[in-house]
């Protein structure tokens, strides 16, 4: 009944803004093969965009990197990561409660990991200052 | 990402196409902020209901509005019809500081427009 092969694909692009569409649009297209509904590609999408977001602003800030993005196949499971080599978050458990942002006067809601974990199934983070970041994020589509 | 502008009474309607994200989020925050100066406005209203996809950029979009707005001593109130977007924004707190409504013309009325 269900014959998705397994798959994966990566991701390197450039820690521009407007890069942030192109990734959740490709991590989608690549998600569509396992037939999601439309608001479990909502759910991925926005998720993504989350994550890569947070890498170009928060990582890199004002300077320019590369952000990767890994995503792999499995069953109806999509697992997603995604990483910068930017600055690293000091204090992650802060970091992760639903409204806290390091950085308020950009207009930033604090809500970006909230939204990961709600969102998809699974959220992991890691981070070590200076050296960058990584959120794996995992999501079980519905057969 | 597109923006349409008008006035009805001191209320604003700003109604978004596109998607809303931290690239887009910037053009969209200086149109506002030009426009509620511009047009003397009071109270504002974002109809979301042509966005196909917003995330919590968007969020941070509206509450700094709605800070602004507040702050002169109006409303602000949003429509969208999106269950995704309805999911986002209740999910952010933005429900206890702005109602959700199914038309622009209900929204307008309940922030006191025309
Ligand atoms: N990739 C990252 N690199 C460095 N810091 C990060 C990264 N991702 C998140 N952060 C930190 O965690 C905080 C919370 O992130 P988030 O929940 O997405 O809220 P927001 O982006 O709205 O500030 C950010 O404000 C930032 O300080
Ligand atoms: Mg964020």
């Amino acid at each position: 009944m269900n014959n998705t092969k397994d798959n994966e694909m990566t991701l390197i692009f450039k820690s521009k803004s407007a890069n942030e569409s192109f990734a959740r649009a490709t991590v989608g297209a690549f998600a569509s093969q396992l037939d999601p509904t439309l608001d479990e590609l909502a759910d991925i999408k926005t998720a993504v965009s989350e994550a890569v977001t947070n890498a170009i602003i928060h990582g890199y800030n004002n300077t320019t990197g590369d952000v990767h993005i890994h995503c792999e196949i499995k069953d109806r499971t999509i697992y997603i990561e995604i990483s910068d080599k930017g600055c690293g978050i000091k204090n992650l458990a802060q970091a992760m409660q639903p409204l806290y942002s390091g950085c308020p006067e950009m207009e930033r809601s604090g809500m970006g990991f909230t939204v990961m974990e709600t969102f998809m199934d699974s959220l992991d983070v890691s981070s070590t200052l200076d050296k960058g970041t990584t959120v794996r994020m995992s999501k079980t589509l519905r057969a | 990402m597109d923006i349409k502008l008008q006035m009805k009474g001191r209320t604003l309607i700003a109604a978004l196409s596109g998607e809303l994200d931290h690239h887009s989020a910037k053009t969209v925050k200086d149109m506002l902020e030009t426009a509620i100066v511009n047009k003397s406005a009071q109270n504002m209203v974002f109809d979301l209901t042509n966005l196909t996809f917003m995330d919590s950029s968007g969020i941070g979009l509206m509450i700094g509005r709605y800070k602004l707005i507040t702050s002169i001593g109006g409303k602000v109130c949003i429509v969208s019809k999106s269950k995704t977007l309805n999911r986002l924004i209740s999910m952010s707190g933005v429900t206890k500081l702005m109602d959700i409504y199914q038309s622009t013309d209900d929204a307008v009325k309940s922030v006191g427009g025309m």
